[in-house]
């Protein structure tokens, strides 16, 4: 089985215990964050492990790489403290099952970008962006098998993921790809951070989607006309896997000529959707999730954003509502991409 | 060219009926299990009185006449067993009125659910009705001829009970008028005139409903479902019951399938829930997931799974992609709440012998008075044997329907057989004595509902 590379020496010479100390959910004082993550790390109960948002802010803010959310997550389920009700985490680990036969496989011998699990989105990968690239995952029916599986972690159910996500790159690996464009950040850190930190072998070179974008639109730099547009950009937690790159979020915006709103809840700061907050266990869940996406598009409104920009659809599907309600229009980075370079969007609706 | 033939073309013109193979085969079946049985003739009225004329040319020919609205039962209710005059109603499909006060509309019988809601949001968007899981192209008369439920089933019960008046062709030719309509009032209401209670539930087996007033209902400007799941079957009934007696919900559905994976061996509950304004949707929210259904959440048996604007109908046709070939077929049940865990595990079984992947649902009727409970069962439409092997989990499911104590809905006909045989004998022979005096010729819908 593979085990998390976790160094408890990290946490004893660290001055910051940032992981904690920097938690958005759960006031910390340096003292205590040391001794709950040790004690974390030596498998006992910790009240970090029941007030936890899964929010996966902690992998950025420990400067050491050590992983501090992957060992909460490991813990949560080998003590049994699930951050969510039980059935939710049947309804979960049920879904990433594949049950439509088997994949199609055909051999690329190139660059492929992976939609994952998000076969219905196959229209924001549309258009002269993806020139070049072949999309695999499109159909609906076989999208579990190249499903990262990473969201278990939000359900404190790792071995799933231990279980899973080598058969996901076994398949992956098959097309013969020469680079994999992952679709979704989530997967991006499922290849580059989780299997790295767990000693997954991983027989492709994963690019993030952000990065991707950015070499084409230098790429097609001729055909880009300013969108000026006033934007607010929403972190998925997901991010938090490859903080490396979320630096093309503002080198994608200013490309484009987007104006990144200076705002409260940004970058390092981020707040999450609060997707993975409201279907928890702990009182006031539902509610303060709902508390958090206001304030989030409080924020957004307060600094003047016209666009929120997305990157994960499952923080799309949660907070996109709230925000178009409060007068800012909701887009996939791709699509404000596609906009910038002459082309109609196809979800700029 | 026959003169039945010639008759029914000078009746609705000779664009309206047909006696061609092709078009009589379309008519021979609906989408279920039921054996095929072809029509002689196929006409399409336009109004009552054309109606009228074919139903006194069948009389004296002595001809059956089978009327079909959307042709969406799934049960062969309007599959013509006995062959004669297959009565395709979809062309008297207006919308005579909208009372926006008295919320009500008056209908002909060809007025589909997708006519009926789009005509509403788009006219009068104060105003709903109960739509059912039926496709939009069912028709609002062919659902409360069969004692249809709807989104609004637990405020306001089944759509049989929201009719305000009916006018019907009676099967000798007449045309009669219930409700407050009779007595030259508008369609306002059905009560409080006399009960004679003679069409709706009789499959159109006593009469051709022409015009319905249906109840309308307030919509409000903000409609959304919220979700909730459970692992455990037996909290469903006090669920149900905790919900209702919230008393905040439009519509409270209960399921469980075993396809997609993620639905499998869980209750998924959907709660509609409609509100005027973020003020009045938070309180709603906070009242049923944070009051009502907090507790499960805090014990870990229950989650919350997040509330969507917008209504998306229960789609049970879905079913009919688990297996190659696209056929499905439901038994339907009015039932005790209490009764779900057993509907449930009952309804696992019968799948399970017969390899269907199995697909529950129960939708609370009224404040958990009763419950709709339904087992799909997916087929091959190309493949015999998968349809046998449908056709005997349904007909296992109707004698369980009885075992249980419920009631089969929309029985075909061998659940009606079931039906009759337990059936009390004093009302087994007033139903009979009614039948002999409205359909002395037995000419309506022959086969279906018939008491030897």
């Amino acid at each position: 089985m593979y085990e998390l590379k976790f160094d408890p020496e990290l946490c004893l010479h660290c001055t910051t215990q940032a992981c904690l100390t920097r938690c958005q959910y759960m006031e910390i004082d340096g003292e205590t964050a040391q001794k709950e993550i040790l004690k974390i790390a030596r498998g006992e109960d910790s009240f970090v492990l029941h007030e936890c948002a899964t929010c996966y802010a902690c992998e950025e803010y420990c400067t050491f790489g050590n992983h501090p959310y992957y060992l909460i997550a490991e813990k949560q389920e080998l003590l049994g403290i699930s951050p969510v009700p039980r059935p939710l985490i049947q309804r979960a680990v049920n879904l990433g099952i594949p049950f439509r036969g088997q994949p199609e496989i055909k051999e690329i011998n190139g660059p492929v970008l992976n939609i994952a699990a998000f076969s219905e989105l196959t229209y924001l990968i549309q258009g002269k962006l993806f020139d070049g690239v072949t999309p695999i995952s499109t159909d609906e029916r076989k999208m579990f098998h190249y499903f990262c599986q990473l969201m278990y972690l939000h359900y404190g159910r790792d071995s799933v993921i231990k279980e899973r996500l080598p058969r996901i790159i076994e398949t992956i690996a098959k097309h013969k790809p020469t680079e994999v464009v992952c679709f979704h950040d989530e997967c991006y850190g499922a290849y580059t951070s989780y299997c790295k930190a767990h000693g997954i072998d991983v027989p492709f070179r994963p690019v993030h989607f952000y990065e991707y974008l950015y070499n084409r639109l230098v790429e097609l730099k001729e055909m880009i006309r300013p969108v000026n547009l006033k934007v607010a950009y929403q972190r998925p937690c997901s991010s938090r896997l490859s903080p490396d790159k979320h630096l093309f979020v503002g080198r994608i915006f200013d490309l484009i000529g987007a104006e990144s709103v200076k705002r409260e809840f940004v970058d390092e700061n981020a707040l999450c959707c609060a997707g993975a907050i409201e279907g928890q266990k702990r009182e006031g869940s539902r509610k303060g999730a709902a508390m958090q996406q206001q304030k989030n598009v409080e924020d957004m409104k307060r600094a003047g954003a016209e666009v929120c920009v997305f990157n994960c659809p499952a923080c799309f599907q949660t907070l996109g509502g709230t925000v178009a309600r409060n007068g800012i229009k909701p887009v996939h980075m791709s699509d404000l991409c596609r906009l910038a370079i002459g082309e109609i969007p196809a979800g700029w609706r | 060219m026959d003169s039945i033939y010639q008759s029914l073309a000078a009746i609705v013109d000779a664009e309206h009926v047909s006696d061609r193979p092709e078009e009589l085969y379309i008519y021979s079946f609906d989408l279920g299990t039921a054996e095929p049985h072809r029509p002689d003739y196929v006409v399409s009225p336009e109004t009552t009185v054309q109606v009228q004329e074919i139903v006194r040319l069948a009389n004296r020919e002595n001809i059956p006449v089978v009327p079909l609205g959307g042709g969406m039962s799934l049960a062969g209710l309007a599959v013509p067993l006995r062959g004669g005059i297959l009565l395709d109603l979809k062309r008297m499909d207006r919308i005579i009125e909208v009372n926006e006060k008295a919320r009500y509309a008056v209908l002909e019988c060809g007025v589909s659910q997708g006519q009926l809601t789009s005509y509403l949001e788009r006219h009068h968007p104060h105003l709903t009705h109960s739509e059912p899981g039926a496709p939009p192209a069912a028709t609002i008369v062919g659902n409360v001829v069969i004692h249809g439920q709807g989104d609004l089933a637990h405020p306001y019960g089944f759509n049989s009970d929201m009719v305000n008046g009916l006018e019907v062709v009676l099967p000798t030719g007449e045309v009669c008028s219930f409700g407050s309509c009779a007595v030259g009032a508008s369609w306002f209401t059905n009560h409080p005139m006399p009960d004679v209670g003679l069409f709706l539930g009789w499959c159109g087996t006593t009469g051709i409903i022409t015009k319905l007033s249906i109840r309308l209902l307030p919509a409000k400007r903000i409609r959304g479902i919220g979700r909730f799941v459970v692992d455990d079957e037996g909290l469903v009934p006090e669920i149900f019951y905790k919900l209702t007696h919230t008393q905040m919900a439009e519509d409270i559905i209960a399921f469980s399938s075993a396809i997609p994976p993620f639905a499998s061996k869980l209750q998924h509950f959907t709660v509609n829930i409609a509100a005027d304004s973020e003020k009045e949707l938070e309180l709603k929210q906070q009242i049923i997931w944070d009051d009502t259904l907090g507790e499960y959440i805090k014990r870990g048996d229950g989650a919350y799974l997040g509330f969507t604007r917008s209504l998306e109908r229960p789609q049970i046709s879905k079913t009919s992609d688990y297996k190659k070939g696209g056929g499905f077929e439901y038994v339907g049940s009015i039932m005790p709440i209490e009764k779900y865990p057993e509907c449930y595990r009952r309804g696992r079984e019968i799948s399970e012998r017969h390899d269907i992947p199995y697909t529950v649902t129960g939708r609370c009727i009224g404040a958990a008075h009763s419950m709709m409970f339904a087992w799909t069962y997916a087929f091959n439409r190309a493949d015999p044997k998968t349809i046998e092997g449908a056709r005997n989990a349904l007909h296992e499911t109707d004698r369980l329907v009885l075992e249980l104590g419920g009631v089969i809905w929309k029985p075909g006909t061998f659940g009606q057989k079931l039906v009759l045989e337990r059936l009390d004998p004093n009302t087994r022979d007033l139903m009979k004595k009614i039948k002999g005096l409205l359909d002395p010729k037995g000419i309506m819908n022959p086969g279906n509902w018939e008491i030897p």
